[in-house]
């Protein structure tokens, strides 16, 4: 009920005031209205250089109360290569606007606090003064020109897509109501084609299952990164605007329907190591579920997020999904345990366009699969385990002609025998 | 303040005046004999210029009410907020244990309808409309608007938008719940939100009444400073004021028709089938057949009024806190000339700024190159206006008023809320910085506060124009720094929020441990937000009280100000004046000129003397 108290209190105070102002209206005409004047004049005089250092210190104060939320410092430094640059240029744009902001705001309460109103005083009339004018518009113009400089310089860094020859893992987030969907492109490296007309029930993306290169995709519910290698992430939204928000990351892109956008980044500290950095702070050493005051501590429960950052409706505050970065070799392992969508989930299933044909993914599979185990059987002691079952040979249902697709097992069979297998002896 | 010398208005118009024959045919009582034709479809500036402010006061009032309801969700989420529920009925869902929530739907509407409201029918309406109404015949020495009936349709179209929003209010899919900006694919989908159905059919209709409002207006406000100036008022004697809205109108003739524009295709969108905005859409379990459009071309035309839009806002705030400034520090303001083409280059470079809320928002990066070169142009001449008003009040006699007092908090206020434009005007920290509460920090401070506060201290000074009576001074201080101190507190700590990533528009904090843990910030913010709802409550209460009941304007230029509305009589008739026009024959400020505490603009150089405005 607290705001409810707040209300009747206010009501209340409310009508005090208006009654005092009603007296003193009383008390001005009775006292006669110039005094009155340069009493009010002396009165807000005062206040003006309360409220002067009462301010002042305030945000001097509120600073660095909250200087663990500056950007760059503290727990709040970027865990990503360009994020660092943003957080400088953060800082020195506060340090100039900070100068600005406590000069004027002396000059401006002083003045107010000094030319009150006062008997037997008169105003100088000072109408303008060129070189003063001329002074204080150069040099904005000048810091200005530092900030913009300095801005652009980092922004052109940043932005631009990846050349063709670099090294990057790309990935892809779609917005959705309200959800984020994850693609990673398997081992091809590559996304598959979509088309939003494709978009059912299993096909969340819209994904051509025709295209090989969606085969192999993989659709996690996290997004799981190796530290210190370039991402590029492929942006997009199925129904309305969205944004990819990693805070941690600096990372923000709007999420536009038809039109894919994308960011650069480049992890620079892995979840466990920004963890660590965070148990040096006491607001970090707290339980985490503050009901559980045994439980984990809050450095110890870190996740970087990925949120919405673009009003897409109702459920706009709740599109939370987890980000681990991990090492090099986590990663991998990670990757090798995620299941392709298409193969776990549509796979010969009623909306499979393949149902039925062998795909390359799975020939080369196979291939590898015959390879192990030639190998295996050459080395084998026991003529039982040298025997190789040949599973996908087969004959058409009551006849005696093999089966199309019987074909490619038995080019394994030629290429692994003669080629790899006995030179590897 | 003794003058040296005293200026009987009527004799001065009287021998140096313009005599027009205005008073000769008898016109003028064709349109003022009833009471209908007198207050309601009135065509007298006068009138017009009460009606907007009294109209905008009602929906400021509504606008707060609304942000008060939604920060009470988000500062106060384990409170049960059943108590609201007899005047939101639905809006509050109760759960079984009695436990009222707001919805988010209806978190999400508040806010739509909070932005909406305060940025078109407040601060542009109210403000712009009430002012330039008031000012703009009086002090260029006109009878009236060139057009009197077209300036009677802009505020009826302006209450017909109202009239049309506050029904959407009440639409059972909710009103429009998108946003105040109104982004497509959102706002064409009722199938992505509700509000997007019929509440934004209105929101839509509502908004192009309002721009055919602000056009009627704007032509009016131009052709009448250009065309109906009195003898010797030349341009460079304009007080500030006027180049104020004269800049203004011109902006929003100029960026008005684009939005409509904007509207007009989103329209199409919605109802006929076409793409302009949408594209590859798939949304209710359902593919759209639209491809083509692009949801960033309407943030294109949405944000080339939009930007405009926020200095349609500030200019007239800029020009009445210029105004209180010099007469009441006694003073000239500093540096006129540089005011006025700081002016002239904010409205100017405010044209070619706008995609610098679209940073983030998938457009080429390039482009952004020159988006981020225009806006931090634009903060040099606002700093220019800053210092001039600093320096205004160097060496000046200040008389403290509400009015006074409320200039210079508007200085203050557009400081801090200008100094965050540079950290959001630099893409690089937009990148972090967009859709933050770092955002909202900057803009209400900047924006709303700032503009508030110039109206605060304009409906303060000219109350006696409007209605012969002053306000209540000392209710007029609480409410001074009470609103100061509040509006900071609430304002204040949002750049913090931001700073620690915070996303705006977000209905709750819960879901995301980053975000999770500022509960006693907002409740501070929350409880500020009150006090600072409360004390604009006291001020609506002074102002209806000081109508009936203020105390009486006994001569006609109570602040000894040297403009021309001062030399109308108290109870100025259809006209303005009973007899001849007055003639201008000096700058408006001539403050402690000769050692001299004023001279009106109406009295005639002394031989030697040499005037500023030319
Ligand atoms: C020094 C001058 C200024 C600069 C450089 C500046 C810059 C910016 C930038 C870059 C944004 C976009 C932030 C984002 O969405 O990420 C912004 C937002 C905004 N600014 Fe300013 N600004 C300045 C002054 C002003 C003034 C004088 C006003 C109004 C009187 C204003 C009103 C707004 C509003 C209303 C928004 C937010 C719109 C929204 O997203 O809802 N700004 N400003
Ligand atoms: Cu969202
Ligand atoms: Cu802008």
């Amino acid at each position: 009920m607290t705001p409810l108290l707040i209300l009747i209190c206010l009501v209340l105070i409310t009508i005090v005031v208006i009654q005092i102002g009603k007296v003193t209206e009383l008390a001005s005409s009775i006292r006669g209205e110039e005094d009155t004047q340069f009493e009010t004049n002396r009165w807000s005089g005062i206040l003006s250089l309360v409220f002067l250092v009462v301010f002042l210190v305030g945000c001097v104060y509120s600073a660095i109360y909250y200087k663990n939320y500056m950007l760059g410092y503290g727990p709040h430094a970027s865990a990503s290569q360009h994020g660092g640059s943003i957080d400088f240029l953060f800082d020195i744009t506060l340090f100039f606007t900070g100068i600005v902001f406590v000069i004027t705001h002396i000059a401006l309460f002083w003045f107010a606090y000094k030319y009150q109103g006062r008997k037997g005083r008169k105003a100088e009339f000072i109408s303008h003064n060129n070189k003063l004018e001329v002074i204080w518009t150069l040099v904005p113009a000048i810091v200005m020109t530092l900030l913009v400089i300095s801005g652009l310089d980092a922004w052109n860094e940043i932005m631009p897509d990846v050349a063709d020859d670099e090294d990057f893992i790309e990935i892809e987030a779609t917005g959705v109501q309200f959800n984020w969907l994850l693609r990673y492109p398997g081992p091809d490296n590559m996304l598959g084609t979509r088309d939003y007309k494709k978009i059912t029930g299993v096909n969340p993306l819209g994904q051509d299952w025709t295209d090989p290169k969606n085969h192999d995709d993989l659709q996690p519910g996290e997004i799981v990164l190796p530290v210190g290698k370039k991402v590029r992430v492929r942006i997009t939204a199925r129904d309305v605007l969205h944004n990819f928000y990693l805070p941690h990351f600096r990372v923000k892109m709007d999420a536009v329907p038809g039109i894919p956008t994308y960011f650069i980044f480049t992890p620079t500290k892995t979840t466990e190591e920004y963890r660590q950095e965070l148990s040096n702070y006491a607001e970090y050493q707290v339980p985490s579920d503050p009901d559980d005051p045994n439980g984990p501590q809050r450095w110890e429960t870190f996740e970087y997020e990925l949120a919405c950052a673009e009003l897409c409706g109702n459920g706009h505050f709740s599109m939370r999904r987890v980000v681990r970065i991990v090492s090099e070799a986590e990663y991998e392992a990670w990757l090798g345990q995620q299941k392709s969508y298409y193969l776990g989930n549509i796979r010969n299933g009623d909306e499979d366009p393949l149902k039925g044909q062998v795909l390359d993914l799975e020939i080369s599979q196979r291939k590898t699969d015959f390879t192990t185990a030639v190998k295996q059987a050459l080395g084998a002691p026991d003529s039982v385990e040298k025997v190789i079952p040949l599973n996908y040979v087969q004959y058409e249902t009551g006849s005696s002609t093999l089966t199309a697709d019987s074909q490619y097992e038995l080019d394994n069979l030629g290429a692994g025998t003669q080629g790899e297998c006995l030179s590897a002896d | 303040m003794a003058n040296t010398r005293t200026y009987d208005e009527d004799v001065l118009t009287e021998e140096h005046g313009f005599e027009d024959h205005f008073h000769d045919h008898h016109h003028g009582d064709k349109y003022q004999t009833s009471f209908l034709t007198h207050y309601i479809f009135s065509q007298d500036h006068k009138i017009i210029a009460r009606q907007f402010l009294i109209t905008g006061m009602f929906w400021g009032l509504v606008g707060a009410l609304m942000s008060v309801i939604f920060r009470l969700q988000v500062g106060f989420p384990e409170e049960s907020l059943s108590w609201i529920k007899p005047l939101l009925g639905k809006w509050i869902t109760v759960n079984e244990e009695g436990f009222g929530t707001l919805a988010p739907e209806f978190y999400y509407a508040l806010v739509t309808m909070h932005g909406t409201i305060l940025v078109f029918f407040v601060l542009t309406a109210g403000l712009s409309g009430t002012f330039s109404n008031l000012l703009i015949p009086f002090q260029v020495g006109a009878r009236d608007m060139a057009s009197p009936l077209l300036n009677m349709f802009s505020y009826w179209f302006f209450f017909l938008a109202g009239v049309i929003m506050f029904y959407s209010l009440f639409l059972s899919t909710g009103p429009f719940a998108g946003g105040w900006t109104a982004y497509p694919p959102l706002s064409i989908l009722p199938q992505a939100s509700s509000g997007s159905g019929a509440g934004m059919t209105l929101w839509t209709l509502s908004l192009v009444l309002f721009v055919v409002s602000v056009l009627l207006g704007g032509i009016n406000y131009v052709t009448t400073i250009l065309n109906m100036r009195t003898k010797g008022m030349n341009m460079w004697r304009m007080p500030l004021t006027i180049w104020a809205f004269f800049i203004t109108a011109i902006l929003g003739i100029l960026s008005f028709p684009v939005l409509a524009a904007g509207f007009f295709l989103l329209m199409c969108d919605r109802t006929l089938g076409t793409s302009f905005y949408i594209s590859e859409i798939f949304v209710g379990g359902q593919a759209l057949e639209n491809v083509g459009g692009s949801p960033i071309l309407y943030q294109h035309l949405f944000w080339f009024l939009g930007h405009p839009e926020v200095y349609i806002i500030i200019l007239p705030a800029m020009g009445l806190v210029s105004e209180v400034l010099a007469v009441h520090s006694r003073k000239p303001i500093f540096g006129y000339k540089a005011m006025v083409f700081s002016m002239l280059a904010i409205g100017f470079l405010s044209f070619i700024v706008w995609a610098h809320h679209m940073f983030m928002s998938g457009v080429n990066p390039f482009l952004s190159n020159f988006f981020v070169v225009f806006t931090l142009i634009i903060a040099v001449p606002s700093a220019v206006k800053v210092f001039n008003w600093i320096t205004t009040l160097y060496k000046g006699n200040i008389r403290y008023t509400a009015a006074s007092l409320f200039a210079i908090g508007f200085v203050s206020m557009f400081i801090s809320g200008g100094l965050t434009g540079i950290f959001l005007g630099n893409s690089t920290l937009d990148i972090q910085l967009h859709d933050t509460y770092f955002v909202v920090a900057h803009f209400h401070i900047v924006m709303g506060v700032a503009a508030f506060f110039g109206m605060f201290a304009g409906v303060y000074h000219w109350f006696p124009r409007m209605f012969g009576r002053f306000m209540n001074e000392t209710l007029g201080k609480v409410h001074f720094w009470g609103t100061l101190v509040g509006a900071y507190a609430v304002f204040w700590p949002m750049h913090y929020l931001g700073m620690a990533g915070v996303p705006r528009r977000y209905y709750s904090f819960d879901n995301f441990d980053t975000f999770a843990h500022f509960d006693n910030m907002n409740k501070f913010i929350t409880i500020a937000a009150m006090v600072v709802f409360a004390l604009q409550v006291l001020f609506v209460i002074n102002f209806f009280y000081s109508i009936f009941k203020g105390k009486v304007q006994k001569t006609k230029n109570p602040w000894g100000a040297t403009t021309l509305e001062w030399t109308a009589p108290i109870d100025a008739p259809h006209g303005n004046w009973p007899g001849k026009i007055p003639a201008v024959h000096r700058w408006p400020y001539d403050y402690g000129k000769d050692g001299e505490d004023f001279i009106p603009q109406i009295a005639p150089l002394a031989e030697g003397e040499k005037d500023h405005g030319h």
